[in-house]
C-alpha cells in the first residue's frame, strides 16, 4: 500500500512539474510577441526604460492612427505595402505549390533517371543562405531590369519556396498508399482523376501546411526585399519597417506597430488552414 | 469460351525477365486460383491483367477482345487488393458507390447497385461508416462490394486474405465461395496459400520463376503433381520427397535404405535411373491407423523410430526416422505416442510418386 501511495504521489507530482515546464516554456516563446504588442501601445520612454516596465502605464492606440494616416502626418504607405506583400505572397506560394504538388508526385511516385541526384541538388539550394545570393541577384535583377517590380520578388520567392514545398508534399504523397490509386483506375478512372479523386484529397492536409510554409517565408521574408524592392511599387511591409527609421531616430513605438498589422493576416490565415491539417486522414485505407 | 486468354504473355524489367511467356485460358465463370512461392510472378501475371503493369510481350484478351494496351478502366475488370485500398475519404457507400460516379450512372442507378451489394455482403448496417472504423473483415467485405458493383466481365483478387487472422481468413474463405456462387462471374484469384486455392478455384495454376508449372483441377494437383516443386507445395503438411537410385526392383535411397519399386514405374525407368521418390504423410501411418487406397500388396510395412508427435485432435501427425531424415505421417485414431517409441509404418506404394531427379518431371505411369 505505502509503495503504491508513493508512487501515486511521484506520479501526480510528475504531472504538476510538466505543466509548470509546459507553462514556462510557453511564456518563453510568446514573450516576444507579447513584447511587440505591448511596445506598439505605449509611449518611446516606457519601452526604453530601464529597468524594462512590464505593465504598461500608458495606453494608446496612436502609433496605429498615425501608420493610417499618410505620409507627412508620421504615416506610412502601409496600405500599398500590404497589397504589394499579399499579391506577392499569395502568388508566389501559389505557383510555389503547383510546382511543389508536381514535383513532389513525381519523387513520389515514378522511378527516373538522376531522381536521386535531382532531390539532393534541391535540397543543396536550401544549404545557402539568401543573403548571400542577394548581390548575384541584384545584378541579374538590375540587368533583366526588374528590380522594384511584383514578377521580380515573386520570382525570388518562388525559387526560394519550390524546394521546400517539393520536399514536403513528397513525404505526404509517399503516405498515400499506390493502391489507392491503382484502385480508383480499376473503378473507372484516368491517371488524372485519380489523382484528383483520391490521391489529392488525402494528401491535402500536407499541401496545405506546405502553403502556410511557403506564405509565411514569402510574408516575412526581409533579406532580399530590401535589395530588390525601391518603392511602393513593390516594397513589402517587413521593408516598410525601415520606413520607421531616420538618421538618429528609431521610432520603436509604430515599428512595432507595423509588426502587429503583419502578425495579424499571418496567425488568422495558420487558425483558418489549421483546421485542415488533420493528421492521420489516411488511416483505414490499407491493412487491417 | 475463354474470357480471359493469356498468349506468351511476358514481363521483363529491364534485362530481367520475370514472367516468361506463360499461356492460359481462363473459362467464363471459372474460379482460377494462380499460386505459388513469393516472387513467383503470380501477383505480377495478375497485374498484367489488370492493365497495371505494362506487358513486355504476349498478348491478354478478356472477352475476345485484345486489351494489352488499354488502360485498366477500358478493361471491365475489378480488382480486391490485398490491403483492400478502400478510400480512406469516403464512407462505406461511397466507396461502394465510386465507379458508378466516375461513370456517371444516375443516382437511382447508384443507389440500387449498392443497395444490392450491400445485401448480398451484409454491410447496410456499415455504408455511412468510414474505413478506419470498420474491422480487418468488413474492409474485406468492402473491398469485395466495391468490386461487386462494377459488374465486371472479370473478378481480379489479389491475396485478399492474408492481412486477416487466421479464424477470420477461414470465415471469409467460405464468404468468397459463397459469393462466387451468387454472383457467377469469372474469378481470377492469386494467393501464396496452397489451401485458400485448392478449396476455392476450379482449376488451380502453379506458378514458379515466372513459369505454369501445372494447371489443374484442385484434385489432379494433388493427386498427379505434374513436377517435383508441385508435389512439395501442394499438400499440408506436405509430400515427403528423398533422392533415390533405381536398383533391379528396387528404390535405393542415399542412405542406404530401400523400398520396392512401385509396379507402375517398372517401365518407366531403368536400373542406374536417379530419381526423387515422393509419398504423402496421408499414405504413410503406424500399421493400422490409416488406409490404403489400391492394392494391398503395394502396402510395404518398416519398423521406424518416432522423432516427434504433433497431436491435432482427430490425428497426430508422427514424424518418424526413415532414411536418416524425418518423415512425417498422418495418424488416424491416434493413440499416445512417444519420441523414441518403434512403430511398424505403412507406406501404402501405390500412391507413390516417382519425379526423375535431373527434370523434375513426374514419372507417371
Amino acid at each position: 500500500m505505502d509503495a503504491n501511495a508513493s508512487a501515486r504521489l511521484r506520479r501526480r507530482a510528475g504531472v504538476v512539474a510538466h505543466r509548470v515546464g509546459l507553462f514556462l516554456a510557453m511564456l518563453l516563446i510568446c514573450l516576444p510577441g507579447i513584447w511587440i504588442v505591448l511596445s506598439s501601445l505605449r509611449p518611446t520612454v516606457e519601452i526604453l526604460a530601464k529597468p524594462p516596465v512590464w505593465i504598461p502605464q500608458q495606453v494608446s492606440l496612436d502609433a496605429y492612427v498615425a501608420m493610417f494616416s499618410g505620409v507627412g502626418k508620421g504615416g506610412i504607405p502601409v496600405l500599398d505595402y500590404f497589397r504589394n506583400s499579399l499579391i506577392i505572397s499569395v502568388t508566389s506560394t501559389v505557383i510555389a505549390i503547383a510546382i511543389g504538388m508536381a514535383g513532389g508526385y513525381a519523387f513520389a511516385r515514378y522511378r527516373f533517371r538522376g531522381k536521386s541526384a535531382m532531390f539532393l541538388g534541391l535540397m543543396l539550394t536550401r544549404t545557402v543562405p539568401g543573403i548571400a545570393l542577394s548581390l548575384p541577384l541584384f545584378f541579374v535583377y538590375a540587368r533583366l531590369d526588374i528590380i522594384d517590380t511584383h514578377f521580380g520578388l515573386i520570382l525570388a520567392y518562388v525559387a526560394l519556396n519550390v524546394p521546400f514545398t517539393i520536399w514536403l508534399i513528397d513525404g505526404f504523397f509517399r503516405q498515400v498508399p499506390k493502391d489507392l490509386a491503382e484502385a480508383a483506375q480499376i473503378d473507372g478512372c484516368t491517371r488524372w482523376q485519380a489523382f484528383w479523386q483520391v490521391e489529392f484529397p488525402l494528401a491535402g492536409p500536407g499541401i496545405a501546411s506546405a502553403g502556410i510554409f511557403a506564405f509565411l517565408t514569402s510574408w516575412n521574408e526581409f533579406a532580399l526585399a530590401s535589395q530588390l524592392t525601391r518603392s511602393i511599387n513593390s516594397k513589402t511591409l517587413p521593408v516598410g519597417l525601415l520606413d520607421y527609421t531616420a538618421e538618429f531616430t528609431i521610432d520603436w513605438r509604430g515599428m512595432c506597430a507595423l509588426a502587429v498589422v503583419m502578425i495579424i493576416p499571418a496567425l488568422l490565415l495558420t487558425f483558418i488552414v489549421q483546421k485542415h491539417l488533420v493528421g492521420g486522414l489516411t488511416s483505414g485505407a490499407v491493412k487491417g | 469460351m475463354a474470357i480471359v486468354s493469356l498468349k506468351k504473355l511476358t514481363k521483363r524489367y529491364g534485362n530481367m525477365e520475370i514472367v516468361h511467356g506463360i499461356d492460359l485460358d481462363v473459362a467464363d465463370r471459372e474460379f482460377i486460383a494462380l499460386v505459388g512461392p513469393s516472387g513467383c510472378g503470380k501477383s505480377t501475371t495478375l497485374r498484367m491483367i489488370a492493365g497495371l503493369e505494362d506487358i513486355s510481350g504476349g498478348t491478354i484478351e478478356i472477352g475476345d477482345r485484345i486489351v494489352n494496351d488499354l488502360p485498366p478502366r477500358s478493361r471491365n475488370i475489378s480488382m480486391v487488393f490485398q490491403s483492400y485500398a478502400l478510400y480512406p475519404h469516403m464512407t462505406v457507400r461511397e466507396n461502394l458507390g465510386f465507379s458508378l460516379k466516375i461513370a456517371g450512372a444516375p443516382k437511382e442507378e447508384m443507389d440500387r447497385r449498392v443497395a444490392e451489394a450491400s445485401a448480398i455482403l451484409g454491410l447496410d448496417a456499415l455504408l455511412e461508416r468510414r474505413p478506419s472504423q470498420l474491422s480487418g473483415g468488413q474492409r474485406q467485405r468492402v473491398a469485395m462490394g466495391r468490386a461487386i458493383v462494377r459488374d465486371p466481365d472479370v473478378f481480379l483478387f489479389d491475396e485478399p486474405l492474408s492481412n486477416l487472422d487466421a479464424k477470420l481468413r477461414t470465415q471469409m474463405r467460405t464468404e468468397i465461395k459463397k459469393l462466387h456462387a451468387k454472383v457467377k462471374s469469372t474469378v481470377i484469384y492469386v494467393t501464396h496459400d496452397q489451401v485458400e486455392a485448392m478449396t476455392l478455384a476450379d482449376r488451380i495454376v502453379i506458378m514458379r520463376d515466372g513459369n505454369i508449372e501445372q494447371v489443374g483441377t484442385p484434385d489432379e494437383v494433388f493427386q498427379r503433381p505434374a513436377t517435383r516443386f508441385v508435389a512439395g507445395f501442394i499438400g499440408s503438411p506436405p509430400m515427403n520427397l528423398q533422392e533415390a537410385t533405381v536398383d533391379d526392383g528396387k528404390i535405393v535411397f542415399s542412405g542406404g535404405q530401400s523400398l520396392p519399386l512401385p509396379g507402375r514405374f517398372k517401365a518407366k525407368v531403368n536400373a542406374g535411373d536417379k530419381v526423387v521418390f515422393g509419398l504423402r504423410p496421408d499414405d504413410l501411418y503406424p500399421v493400422g491407423h490409416g488406409l490404403h487406397s489400391g492394392d494391398a500388396a503395394d502396402v510395404h510395412e518398416i519398423e521406424l523410430p518416432v522423432t516427434v508427435t504433433e497431436p491435432l485432435g482427430n490425428e497426430t501427425l508422427v514424424f518418424a526416422e526413415f532414411d536418416r531424415r524425418d518423415w512425417v505421417s498422418r495418424m488416424l485414431n491416434p493413440r499416445p505416442l512417444r519420441a523414441g517409441d518403434r512403430v511398424a509404418m505403412s507406406f501404402d506404394l501405390s500412391q507413390a510418386h516417382l519425379f526423375s531427379a535431373e527434370t523434375g518431371k513426374s514419372l507417371r505411369a
